[in-house]
C-alpha cells in the first residue's frame, strides 16, 4: 500500500474516534435536547464557531470545484473571491439580527421564524421543504469530493468505483453525528482546517519554488490559455463583467440562509461571537483565493486532464511527496465530512422542526429523537444519490438548489427587518421564483449565466438572482391586493424588542 | 445613536470595491508578480475583514461585551 493510503486512514481513524469521543466534550446536558445535540448547547465560543463555520462554508467541493472551474474557464472562476467577500458584510447586518431574535425566541431553524413572524403554516412548510431539496444535492457533491480523491488512490479505495469507502466513510460519518450531534463536526472541523491550511500554504510554497514565483506561474498560464482551441485569456472579456458581479452577489446572498450555515450560526454562544466571526471568516476567502490559483499552477505545469476536478488532486501528486499527499487528500475527504454532518444536522432540523406538525411547541427529546433518526435517513439518501445518479445531476441539481434556497430570501432575510410583506403574497412571489429560477436553470443546462433580453439589450447575470428579483416584484405587487382583499395576514409572535 | 448609524455605510464599501471587476480588470501593474486583477481580489479579502472589524468596534454595545 502506498504511504499516502496509510497516512490517509490513520487520519481517517483519528477524526472517526474524535466524533465520537464528542459526545463527551464541554458536556452540560444529556444530548437529548434539540439545543444540546443540534446546536453544541448554543454555547461555542469566537475560536471553535470560527473554525466551525469556515469548516462548514468552505467545503470540500469547493476546493475540488474551484481550481477545476479555474483550470476550466479561467478569469471567471474567480468570482469565488467577490462572493466570499460581499457575503460577510452582508451577514454581519442580517444574520446577527437573526441570531438574536432566534436566541431570544429558542429558534433552531430560519423556517421556526417564519412560523413565528407570519403565524403562517403554509409558509413555514415551504421554507423548510425548501431547505431540505437544496441540502440534499449539496450533501451529495460532498460525496463527488470524496470520490475524485478515493479515484485517484486506488487500490481498495477505488474498488466498485468508490462505492465501498465512500459507504465506510458515510456509515461511520452518520453514526457520530447522531451519537454527538454537532459537536461532532465542531471539533473535526479543528483538524480539517489546520490540514487545509497546511496543504495549501504548502502547495503554494511549492509551486511558487517551482516556477520561481507568481509571475513564472502566470506567465506559463497565460500562454497555455492562448494556445487553447478556444483561446482565453488571463482577464474577464467585458461582456461578462454583469455576469461576475451578479453570480458572486446571488451566491453571497444565498449563502448564509441555507440551513447548514444557519446551524452552524446558532450554536454561537453570543451576539459578539457571531459578529467577531464575520471579521475573520475572510481569512478563509483569502486561503480559498490561492487554492483558485493552484488552478493556474495547474496549467501551468501542463497538466491535461479530460475532467477538470482532478486539477487539484493531481497537481498535489506532482508535488508533493506521497505520505504527504496522503495528509493532502485527508483533508479534502475531512474537508467533506465535516460540512456532510452540519448538512444533515440543518435538514433534520427543518424535518424535526417545521414538518411534522403534531409535536409539542417546546423543545422535547421526542424532537430530538426524531431529528437524530433523520440525520441517519438524509445521509443515506445523499449516499444513494451518488452511487446511483450521475455527478453530472449532482452538479445540476445543486446549482439548483441554490436557486430555489435564494426564494426564502423575501420571507426569511427581508422579514427579519420588516412585516410589510403579506404571508399570502410571499407564498405566490416564492412560486414565481421557484418557477422562474427552474426555468432558466433548464434554460442554461444548470450554468450559472442566463442571457437576459430586457429593453432591446442582453444582460448575461445570474439566473438565481433574477428569478429572486422577479419574486420580488411579485411580493410587493401582490401585500396591498391581499390586504385589500381582507385575506388574513397572520399573527407576529415576534415584539421589536426581539431583534434588539 | 446617530453616528452608530452612519458606520453602516462602511459595510457598503466592500461590494462596491468587488462586485464592479471594470474597476480592477486588468494586468498591471503586477503585485508579488500576480497580475492586478488578481492580487487587487486577494487583498480585499483582508481589507473586508479589516473593515469589518472598525465596524464592530466602532458599533460596539455595552451589551455585546461579554
Amino acid at each position: 500500500m502506498h504511504a499516502s493510503s496509510v497516512v490517509l486512514i490513520l487520519l481517517l481513524l483519528g477524526v472517526t474516534v474524535l466524533g465520537f469521543w464528542a459526545a463527551h466534550w464541554r458536556e452540560k446536558g444529556t444530548l437529548e435536547t434539540m439545543d444540546d445535540w443540534a446546536l453544541g448547547g448554543r454555547n461555542f465560543g469566537v475560536i471553535v464557531s470560527w473554525f466551525l463555520i469556515g469548516g462548514d462554508l468552505y467545503t470540500a467541493y469547493t476546493f475540488i470545484a474551484v481550481p477545476a472551474l479555474v483550470y476550466g474557464v479561467g478569469a471567471f472562476a474567480f468570482f469565488a473571491l467577490p462572493y466570499t467577500i460581499v457575503a460577510y458584510p452582508f451577514a454581519i447586518v442580517t444574520l446577527t439580527r437573526f441570531w438574536t431574535v432566534a436566541s431570544k425566541r429558542g429558534y433552531v431553524t430560519a423556517a421556526d421564524f417564519v412560523r413565528d413572524r407570519y403565524g403562517d403554516r403554509s409558509l413555514e412548510i415551504l421554507v423548510a421543504i425548501t431547505g431540505v431539496i437544496a441540502i440534499l444535492p449539496y450533501i451529495a457533491l460532498q460525496l463527488v469530493g470524496m470520490k475524485v480523491i478515493f479515484g485517484q488512490l486506488g487500490g481498495a479505495f477505488a474498488a466498485g468505483g468508490g462505492v465501498l469507502a465512500l459507504t465506510v466513510a458515510f456509515v461511520l460519518l452518520a453514526s457520530y453525528t447522531y451519537t454527538s450531534g454537532l459537536r461532532a463536526p465542531a471539533l473535526i472541523a479543528f483538524v480539517k482546517d489546520t490540514l487545509i491550511y497546511l496543504t495549501i500554504i504548502c502547495a503554494i510554497v511549492a509551486v511558487t519554488h517551482m516556477f520561481g514565483g507568481w509571475a513564472g506561474i502566470f506567465d506559463a498560464a497565460g500562454k497555455a490559455l492562448a494556445a487553447r482551441p478556444k483561446p482565453a485569456t488571463l482577464l474577464l472579456p467585458s461582456q461578462l463583467y454583469f455576469a461576475y458581479g451578479s453570480v458572486a452577489l446571488g451566491s453571497a446572498l444565498a449563502l448564509f440562509i441555507y440551513p447548514h450555515s444557519i446551524t452552524s450560526l446558532l450554536s454561537a454562544r453570543t451576539r459578539t461571537v457571531v459578529k467577531r466571526n464575520m471579521a475573520l471568516l475572510p481569512i478563509y476567502s483569502l486561503l480559498l483565493g490561492f487554492l483558485a490559483l493552484l488552478g493556474y499552477a495547474g496549467i501551468a505545469a501542463g497538466i491535461k486532464v479530460a475532467n477538470p476536478q482532478l486539477i487539484v488532486p493531481i497537481l498535489f501528486q506532482r508535488i508533493f511527496p506521497d505520505w504527504f499527499v496522503g495528509v493532502a487528500y485527508a483533508a479534502i475527504v475531512i474537508g467533506a465530512l465535516v460540512p456532510a454532518a452540519i448538512m444533515a444536522i440543518g435538514g433534520a432540523n427543518l424535518f424535526a422542526s417545521n414538518l411534522f406538525n403534531e409535536f409539542s411547541p417546546t423543545r422535547t427529546s421526542t424532537e430530538t429523537r426524531i431529528a437524530k433518526i433523520l440525520t441517519l435517513v438524509i445521509c443515506a439518501v445523499a449516499l444513494l444519490f451518488v452511487i446511483f445518479v450521475n455527478p453530472k445531476y449532482a452538479i445540476g441539481f445543486q446549482f439548483l438548489g441554490g436557486a430555489w434556497i435564494l426564494q426564502i430570501f423575501p420571507a426569511f432575510i427581508i422579514g427579519l427587518f420588516t412585516r410589510w410583506f403579506h404571508p399570502k403574497a410571499l407564498i405566490l412571489g416564492w412560486a414565481v421564483g421557484i418557477v422562474a429560477g427552474t426555468y432558466m436553470a433548464i434554460m442554461t443546462n444548470f450554468t450559472a449565466n442566463f442571457p437576459l433580453h430586457l429593453f432591446g439589450g442582453t444582460l448575461i447575470g445570474y439566473g438565481p438572482l433574477y428569478a429572486l428579483i422577479l419574486n420580488l416584484i411579485v411580493t410587493t405587487i401582490a401585500t396591498p391586493i391581499f390586504a385589500a382583499a381582507k385575506v388574513g395576514a397572520g399573527t407576529d409572535f415576534t415584539s421589536a424588542a426581539d431583534y434588539a | 445613536m446617530k453616528s452608530s448609524k452612519l458606520w453602516y455605510g462602511l459595510l457598503v464599501i466592500p461590494f462596491i470595491a468587488t462586485l464592479f471587476p471594470g474597476l480592477y480588470n486588468r494586468l498591471e501593474p503586477h503585485i508579488f508578480g500576480m497580475p492586478f486583477f488578481y492580487a487587487y481580489q486577494l487583498i480585499w479579502t483582508v481589507f473586508c475583514g479589516v473593515i469589518l472589524a472598525i465596524f464592530i468596534f466602532a458599533t460596539r454595545e455595552k451589551t455585546d461585551a461579554r
